[in-house]
Order: C-alpha cells, then sequence, then structure tokens
C-alpha cells in the first residue's frame, strides 16, 4: 500500500488549500468544544475541591438574636451534622488614600482559630490572635484591590464609632468565592470587601455577646435539606429568623453556579454548531473531490484494489485533514481555555484554579469531531466505493439541460450567453447548488449569531442603565427607617432627586416552585428605578398586587391574574396572597415589586422605607458622600455608574470576548465555505472555461462565467443566511437566559450588515483567487486531457 | 456457423478455452437514452492466443470487454473465466478475480497523475501475488529511462507503455486492450502494438485488443467482429502479421 499512501500524500499537497481551510471549521469546531470543557471542567473541580476541604456549610440563616444556647437545639434536629453560630454585621469601612464609599461585611471566627464551617484558606498572615480586640483577617481581593498585606491599617466605623484595625492575614472562604455585596451583580472588590474577626470583640461591639445572629450548618449524608430548613425556621422564627436557605439561595454559589450553567450550555450549543457546520462543509467538499477522481478510483478497482482499500483511501485522505483539525483545535483551545483561567481568578477566588487539559477532554474532542467528520464523509467515501468501475471509465453522461424558467421569464431578452451558462449550470445540479447555498447561509448565519451577541450585549446594558436604573447613587439603611428621610435626603448637598423603597425579603411560592428574592415597596411611579412593560415602556404600579420580572413569572409558571403566595421572612412571618398585576421587562436580575403603601400595609407597619435612590449633582459627589456618611442608619451608598462599569468590564472579559473569538471563526469558516465552492466550481469547470476561451471569449468574459456564478450563489444565500442566523441567536439566546441577565433577542441590522460584508468580502477574496488562477490555465493542455 | 467455426478452431489449435459467454446481454441507461450495447454474444477466446476485436463505435466491444474484465455486469447470459463462472460472482470475487488474473489497458492510458512512472506501475504490483519488479516491467515497454517521471512529463506513446507496463506487470494470464492505439499517431501506435505482441510471445498471455482499426487485425490470431452488439463473424489469419509492417 505503500504507493496508495504516496498519492494520498500527493493529494493532500495538491488540495492544501481547501484541506487546510476545512481543517480551520473543524478546529473552530473542536477550539470552543475544549474551551467550554476544560473551563467547566475546572471550575467544577476546583469548586467540589474548595468546598470539600474548607467545609463549605449546607444551610444559612439569618435572625436578629438568639442565646447561644439556642444552637444546642439546633443541633438536635435530625439530619444536622455541624452548627456553627456567628455574629454577622455590615460596616462601613475607610481604606488610606481611597475616596469612595466602601461597604464591609464583618464575620465573627472562633478566639483565635478556624471555624468548624466555611473555613478560611489563609493567603498570607496569620488568623487573628485569641483575645486580640483590633486584628482582622480579610478577603484577598480586597487586599489585592488596594494593595493591602498583613501589618497594614483600615478604620471601620463600627456602630457609629471609627475602629482602627490591624490586618493580621489575607484569606479566601468557600462562602465567598464570587465576593458580590447583597444588592450587587459583579464583585466590586475595591468598594466591598468582607473581614473576620474574633468572635468576642465582635459580639461586644454589637450587643451579641452570648448571642448569634447567623448561623451555617452543615447536613449529614442523605438528610433532606428541605426538613432541616423547616425545623431551622420554627426554631429560629421567634428569635427573627429571616428564612434559612440552602446552598441554591446562598449568593456566591449561586453566581458560581449560574456561570456552571452557562458554561454547559456553550459546552453544548457552540461546538454543536461549529461541528455541524464542519461535516456539512466536509461532505459537500468531500463528495466533489472523490467525484473528481472517479475515473482513479475505476482504475484502481479495475487493478484489483477492494472496496475497503478505497474507502480507506479517501477515508485517510479526510482522517489526516480531521486530525489536523483536531490537533489545531485542541491546542488553540489549550492555550484559549489557560488565557480563560486569568479572567476565572479574577471573578472567582478559589486557592488555585488547576486549568489543565485532561486526556478525556482530547478523547472527547477527538471523538466528536472524528464523529462529526465520518457523518459528513461517509457518504461520499460510500459513492467512491460502490461506483462500479466500467461506470467511472466511461465519461459522465451529458447533464441534462432545459431552459429554467428565469430564462423563460421577461428577462429572456436581456441574458447574454455567459449568464445563461450560470444559470444552466447552478439549475443542472440543484442539489448541488442548494448545498453551497447552504453551506453560505450557514457560515452567514455562524456570524449573524456572533454579531449579535457582541450587539445584544450593548443593548441589554444600555437598557439597563438608560432605561431602569437612571439614579446615581442607592443607599441602604441598617434598619426600616420611617418615610420622611426622604426630605432629609432630598436637602443634603447636591442631591437632585430622591425616591425611597422598602425591601422585604420573601419567598414567592407557586405549586412546587419557589423562588427567595425581595418585593420592592416603591412609589406608583418610579422615575429613579423604572419598571418596564413589554413594550419596553416605563409603567405604572397598581396599588394593590404584585409585578414579577417576565423571566421569574415564567419560571414559578404564573400569569397576570393568577394569586402568588408570598412567605415573608422579616417582622411577623406569615404567608399572604397577593394577585400577580403585571410582568416587567427588565434584562438584569429578577424581582418582585409593589407600591410602597401596599407593601407597608402587609407588614402590618408605618410608611417604612429602607432604601433610596439618589440622582445627584456630580460636581458635589465628595461633600455628599462626606454628609451621608455622617447620617445615622445609612448601611452602605452604592455607585450606579461604577456597577455599570464593573458589568461592562465583566461582559467584555467574558462573553464579549468568547463572542469576537467567534466572529473570527465563524469568518475563517465563511471564507473556508465560500473558497472551496469556488476553488471546486473551477475544477469542475476548467475544460469548458479553457474551450470557451479557445473558441474566442475574453479572459474577463470567462472569468465572469465564475465569478457570477460565487457571487449568484452567494446573493441566493443571504436571506436563508440572515434567517438561520436568527434562529442561531435564538437558540443561544434561550440557552443563556438565567436569574443574572438576560441577552435580549434583539438583532440589530449592523448585526446583519456586518455578517452579510464579511460574507460578501469572502466572496470577492475567492472569486479573485480562482481567477488568477483561470488566468494560469494551460488552456490546450486542459483541452488535450480526458474528462 | 458459430458451431462449425469452434469446431474448426478445436481441430486447428486445440487449447484451453479461457473466456466463454453464452447469449450475453448488457443494457444501460446513458443519460436519457437506454443503450442497448450488447445483444446475445457467443464466443470463446484461447490460452495465448492474440485476438482483435473489431468494430464500429457503439458496436458493444468496450461492454463486452468490461464484462469479461470483471469490470461490469451483464443484464443476462453467462460469462465464465476457466472454471470460475464470473456471471453472478460476487463484488469481492470480481476484485480477486482482476486482481489475480487480468491486466488492463485503457484508450486514456488512466495513468494516475500524482504518481510517477515507476509509481503507477508500484501501485498494481504492490497488491499482486506474484508480480516483476515495476523497473523490469517498464523496461519490457522500453521505457526504462522514464521511470521517476510523472505522466504530464510523457508523451502519449509513453504514457501508453508506463499503462501496458502496469498491465503486464503482474504476470496476469489474461491482457484486455480497450482502443489502446486510438489516442495516438500510427508511429506510435505501433510500437505500442510491438509491446503487446512481445508480451504475447514471450510471456503467453492471452491478449484481446480492442479496435476500430482494421489493419490491427493483421497482427492477430483471430479477429472477431462485432456490429449491433453481436458477433458478426470469427476469422482466424494464416499467419500473424509483425506490427512494424502493420501501415494505417
Amino acid at each position: 500500500m505503500r504507493t496508495l499512501n504516496r498519492k494520498l500524500l500527493r493529494d493532500l499537497a495538491t488540495l492544501k488549500g481547501q484541506a487546510a481551510a476545512i481543517a480551520l471549521v473543524i478546529a473552530s469546531g473542536v477550539m470552543t468544544l475544549v474551551i467550554a470543557v476544560t473551563t467547566l471542567d475546572a471550575l467544577s473541580l476546583t469548586q467540589q475541591r474548595f468546598y470539600e476541604d474548607f467545609h463549605f456549610a449546607d444551610v444559612f440563616a439569618d435572625l436578629k438574636r438568639a442565646p447561644e444556647g439556642v444552637a444546642g437545639r439546633l443541633h438536635e434536629i435530625p439530619g444536622v451534622n455541624q452548627v456553627e453560630t456567628r455574629v454577622k454585621a455590615s460596616v462601613r469601612l475607610e481604606v488610606p488614600g481611597f475616596d469612595d464609599p466602601v461597604r464591609g461585611l464583618l464575620l465573627s471566627i472562633p478566639e483565635g482559630r478556624e471555624p468548624l464551617l466555611n473555613r478560611l484558606y489563609l493567603r498570607e498572615g496569620r488568623l487573628p490572635e485569641p483575645g486580640r480586640a483590633d486584628e482582622v483577617v480579610i478577603s484577598d481581593a480586597f487586599a489585592e484591590a488596594h494593595g493591602l498585606r498583613a501589618g497594614d491599617r483600615i478604620e471601620a466605623i463600627i456602630r457609629g464609632r471609627l475602629t482602627t484595625l490591624r490586618v493580621s492575614g489575607t484569606v479566601l472562604s468557600p462562602e465567598h468565592v464570587y465576593q458580590i455585596a447583597p444588592t450587587d451583580l459583579l464583585p466590586d472588590y475595591q468598594r466591598y470587601g468582607i473581614l473576620w474577626m474574633n468572635r468576642r470583640v465582635l459580639a461586644s461591639a454589637y450587643g451579641m455577646e452570648g448571642a448569634f445572629n447567623n448561623v451555617t450548618v452543615s447536613l449529614q449524608a442523605g438528610a433532606s435539606e428541605a426538613e432541616v430548613i423547616d425545623h431551622l425556621d420554627r426554631i429560629l422564627a421567634r428569635y427573627g429568623g429571616i428564612g434559612a436557605h440552602g446552598r441554591e439561595d446562598q449568593h456566591s454559589h449561586r453566581f458560581l453556579d449560574e456561570e456552571l450553567k452557562q458554561l454547559r450550555a456553550q459546552a453544548v450549543i457552540l461546538p454543536t454548531i461549529f461541528l455541524l457546520v464542519s461535516a456539512f462543509l466536509l461532505n459537500v467538499v468531500m463528495s466533489r473531490i472523490i467525484r473528481n477522481q472517479r475515473e482513479q478510483v475505476a482504475v484502481l478497482k479495475a487493478f484489483g484494489y477492494g472496496n475497503l482499500d478505497i474507502a480507506l483511501h479517501y477515508g485517510m485522505l479526510t482522517g489526516w485533514i480531521v486530525l489536523l483539525g483536531i490537533a489545531l483545535g485542541i491546542g488553540f483551545g489549550a492555550w484559549a481555555a489557560s488565557g480563560l483561567a486569568g479572567i476565572y481568578t479574577e471573578y472567582f477566588r478559589f486557592p488555585e484554579m488547576g486549568f489543565r487539559l485532561q486526556g478525556w477532554v482530547v478523547l472527547l474532542a477527538f471523538a466528536v469531531a472524528a464523529g462529526a467528520a465520518m457523518l459528513g464523509t461517509l457518504r461520499a467515501v460510500w459513492g467512491a466505493v460502490r461506483l462500479p468501475p466500467a461506470e467511472g471509465m466511461r465519461p459522465e453522461p451529458p447533464a441534462r439541460f432545459r431552459r429554467g424558467w428565469l430564462e423563460r421569464s421577461v428577462l429572456r431578452n436581456w441574458l447574454d450567453q455567459p449568464a445563461r451558462i450560470i444559470l444552466r449550470n447552478l439549475s443542472r445540479h440543484p442539489l448541488k447548488s442548494s448545498l453551497s447555498v447552504l453551506g453560505i447561509a450557514l457560515s452567514l448565519g455562524l456570524l449573524v449569531m456572533g454579531a449579535y451577541q457582541l450587539n445584544a450585549v450593548d443593548h441589554m446594558l444600555d437598557t439597563q442603565y438608560r432605561k431602569v436604573m437612571r439614579m446615581d447613587l442607592h443607599l441602604t439603611f441598617s434598619d426600616p427607617t420611617p418615610a420622611r428621610v426622604h426630605s432629609e435626603l432630598r436637602h443634603q448637598p447636591g442631591v437632585l432627586a430622591v425616591e425611597t423603597y422598602r425591601s422585604v425579603p420573601v419567598r414567592l411560592l407557586a405549586g412546587h416552585r419557589e423562588y427567595r428574592t425581595a418585593i420592592l415597596g416603591m412609589d406608583e411611579q418610579p422615575y429613579l428605578r423604572q419598571l418596564l412593560d413589554g413594550r419596553q415602556l416605563p409603567q405604572r404600579l397598581p396599588p394593590e398586587g404584585l409585578l414579577l420580572t417576565d423571566y421569574l413569572a415564567r419560571d414559578l409558571g404564573l400569569r397576570v391574574g393568577d394569586e402568588v403566595r408570598v412567605d415573608i421572612l422579616e417582622g411577623h412571618r406569615r404567608t399572604v396572597t397577593v394577585p400577580l398585576a403585571g410582568l416587567v421587562d427588565e434584562p438584569l436580575g429578577v424581582g418582585a415589586y409593589m407600591q410602597r403603601p401596599a407593601l407597608n400595609r402587609l407588614m402590618r407597619e408605618g410608611p417604612a422605607v429602607t432604601g433610596a435612590w439618589l440622582m445627584i449633582d456630580a460636581a458635589q459627589e465628595r461633600a455628599l458622600f462626606a454628609s451621608l456618611w455622617d447620617l445615622p442608619g445609612v448601611a452602605s451608598i452604592g455607585m450606579i455608574s461604577e456597577a455599570e462599569r464593573n458589568i461592562r468590564e465583566y461582559m467584555g472579559d467574558t462573553i464579549l470576548m468568547f463572542a469576537l473569538v467567534f466572529v473570527l471563526l465563524a469568518t475563517s469558516i465563511a471564507f473556508a465555505v465560500v473558497y472551496n465552492n469556488a476553488r471546486i466550481a473551477f475544477a469542475e469547470r476548467s475544460r469548458e472555461l479553457a474551450t470557451l476561451q479557445v473558441l474566442g471569449y475574453s479572459r474577463g468574459e470567462v472569468s465572469w462565467i465564475l465569478v457570477g456564478e460565487i457571487l449568484l450563489l452567494t446573493l441566493v444565500a443571504l436571506p436563508f443566511g440572515w434567517l438561520i442566523g436568527t434562529g442561531f441567536a435564538w437558540a443561544l439566546n434561550q440557552a443563556f437566559s438565567m436569574d443574572m441577565f438576560r441577552v435580549p433577542l434583539v438583532i440589530t441590522p449592523g448585526a446583519y450588515g456586518f455578517a452579510t460584508a464579511v460574507v460578501l468580502t469572502a466572496s470577492v477574496a475567492a472569486a479573485v483567487l480562482v481567477v488568477r488562477r483561470l488566468h494560469r490555465l494551460d488552456k490546450v493542455a486542459v483541452l488535450k486531457a480526458v474528462e | 456457423m458459430a458451431a462449425d467455426t469452434a469446431k474448426r478452431l478445436d481441430g486447428s489449435r486445440n487449447r484451453e478455452v479461457v473466456f466463454e459467454t453464452r447469449g450475453l446481454t448488457k443494457t444501460y441507461l446513458m443519460g436519457e437514452v437506454e443503450i442497448h450495447a450488447l445483444q446475445g454474444v457467443d464466443l470463446e477466446l484461447y490460452g495465448g492466443e492474440l485476438v482483435v476485436m473489431l468494430g464500429a463505435s457503439g458496436s458493444g466491444k468496450s461492454t463486452l470487454l468490461n464484462i469479461m474484465g470483471g469490470l461490469d455486469t451483464a443484464t443476462s447470459g453467462t460469462v465464465r473465466y476457466r472454471d470460475q463462472d464470473l456471471t453472478n460472482a460476487s463484488d469481492k470475487a470480481l476484485t480477486l478475480f482482476r486482481r489475480d488474473h487480468v491486466g488492463f489497458v485503457f484508450q486514456f492510458y488512466n495513468l494516475i497523475a500524482s504518481l510517477t512512472a515507476r509509481e503507477n506501475v508500484a501501485i498494481v504490483t504492490e497488491i499482486s501475488r506474484d508480480p516483476m519488479p515495476p523497473e523490469e516491467a517498464l523496461a519490457l515497454v522500453g521505457l526504462k529511462e522514464r521511470l521517476d517521471h510523472f505522466p504530464a512529463q510523457l508523451s502519449g506513446g509513453e504514457q501508453q507503455r508506463v499503462a501496458i507496463a502496469r498491465a503486464i506487470a503482474k504476470q496476469p494470464a489474461v491482457l484486455l486492450c480497450d482502443e489502446p492505439t486510438g489516442a495516438l499517431d500510427s508511429k506510435t501506435g505501433i510500437r505500442v502494438l510491438e509491446a503487446l505482441e512481445h508480451i504475447n510471445e514471450t510471456m503467453d498471455t492471452t491478449v484481446a485488443i480492442i479496435t476500430h482499426n482494421e489493419v490491427i487485425g493483421e497482427m492477430a490470431d483471430r479477429v472477431i467482429r462485432l456490429r449491433d452488439g453481436r458477433v458478426e463473424d470469427i476469422h482466424e489469419n494464416e499467419k500473424r502479421r509483425p506490427p512494424g509492417e502493420l501501415r494505417w
């Protein structure tokens, strides 16, 4: 078989352009697969290991205040393994050299030692010494953002008293892998920090001696989480418990989980689309390459080569191309995945993130790509094998031509001979022409999908920050505060407008489904925090009843008019029923909304508020911050512009980065498809074109037959490509819709335009390349050769 | 008449029957046209003879050759090679038959453009049971100086001789040649015919040559004329003329 192998190598060398193009497409599919799977694997493995090694708790509960003795009762709940009571408090921090407001979360640890649950990974320094009142360990991200090291000092306003704290170490916690402030969507390490200090000091500062206001619990194997939560809630209710929850409602875990979900969707959707396109491309290209070699196949068979030999020969031709694609895909995929590691370690704080290319990932990539290639090539190889040798040797029967409808139409008199040749060539092989069109349309579809991602994220953030979140600052109060705080805020320096709100933690129940969130009680027609309807217009809140984010309502299976059961998790805990009065369309986060007076009535309280939105004069920002910090009861100050900047950065780092890679890959695919089509058309047509030149047609006229065909196919493919791209975008949109954000299905004319421009450019480039080849064609040699 | 001829040949040469066809028909579709290429062919080929099959274009001679060579199957009738029935042989059996017994020479050479002369021969010797070295086969057709040339670097006659070398290298019992000189000028054509005669004489290979050129019939032991898919006439030459004496 040595000589047959030599033929294989020389065939590959002849086909190098086309082979490289196909390999690139396969590489794209494999690359997306390797990136998604490697990242998914590394992230979930790291998560699992960190959770196990550092005893991440299973159930979490906040309460007002319970004596330490209650812990013993919690221990007796069936299914509970370990119980860790804590003191937890929000603080305001001041970091030397940083002027913006900084929020902090203070958590207690047992005197000078690791807690039982949610143990700390010490990155630098040591834990606070037992009995030391001024020592804290701080989250490493916060330390990093401010360049804080062990031994440095920060100031905290604990219960109104400025206290100087000494950093004894920096740590990581399984509870705060994703370090995010309660009202935020994205980490802001400069403006939010987590601090741990000895329990006794913290307890005495907050009047919690011999008591706790937070408890975490681990479960025995096989215990029912729901039952333990029920038990906890019953016991803690009288101590101001606001409802225990499992890991799925734990902030950090939830975001991590969403990220994993998104990666899982990516791991399935994108490689599938890419590999299907490459399978399709392989099919088209290989069947044409083999058809062009039908005479060689016949000769080989005439001399006694068996079907298996032939199948193997062409199988190997594909095999080498696929192998090259797989190797490139795995190489670039691993490279890109390790690049992504840097981004992930920025957002998810793990002790170490083991990004490595696992053997099984390589095998998976291999199997999936080889499977797609087989799918794409089997038919072509089978066609070569099946051809009886005598038939292969016979010239192909003259193609059947007939005049198409176009030629019989009014266009009849406008068509010159070359135009007729183009039209007849295309209509003579309707299947082949349709496949070419489909190939171009698919690559165009991929481009539309890529461009959609790039545009839609911008569109989403514009909606969120121009239409929904119109405030500059977001204040929260440590306790419900009388509504008259409104006028006090209004008179602060530089404040242009104020709207206050009441936020109440609740559990929404619908059938078996439930969702923990907060109801925001707002003005009837909020201006600074708008609620959009389905047409993206601001809507009023009805006097009674609840509005829900449409995504959440769908998730809970609720329709407007349904009664929603609401478990109130604060104050006098009870379950009430509220009608669902309408839906809110918002791209980021999910929520529940009511008019504030209605919510106050539900809470059986006076006009109380828990937060405020402010529009301010940026010039007076510093004065305002100073003055706000002096107001008692202000727990946090959030800067919306910072939040927007953060989220745009995050999207830029992750989704847009991915989309950019995606667009690059789709561009290469578009070129591969168009170029392959053109090359094959050239190979099939060269004799005919040479004949025309010999008959006296100019190079330009003859080139036009080829170029016209390429352009016509491309033009026909455009509308299909737009359609396919819309479908792809829809699929992606479905897969990527989640609590944290939902990229709207808005495909801008710009996205279609960009994708179309890329495909047209690819067509023109391909046309130029084949025309150059045509000009180099040795007319006499072609005419002499036998078809 | 056919029976008479067979008897006479049996009497005169008393040689082994290599091929035997009975009532062979072949119908196929070419585009939209149904072609009755063979309409009942009965004939025998004998071991070691050189047969020329004459006929105009469309007489069915190529189809007949393809069926005897196991490249195609008949619509009806039987074809035997020695004691092997090829009529209903499986694809696999036909492949083995071609590999072990038959060498083909085609009008348009059908060389593989990406392989050199030597490699074009080697591609066949590598799968044969008892081949001669490719170099020897090429020497037999006078091409030992052109071993490493690609088809594009050879003249038409040289290409056809490579094709002959390819066909004889595995030392087949039968050499089937479809218009081997059809694409060549007469001088080159004669050199090709000399190569074929040389093989027939030195290796005792049964050679069947298809042509529409009457003159070539003079170099044969027997001339079989085909017309409209039937055997029109079988004629035995008293004496074979060397190809070098042929002119057309």
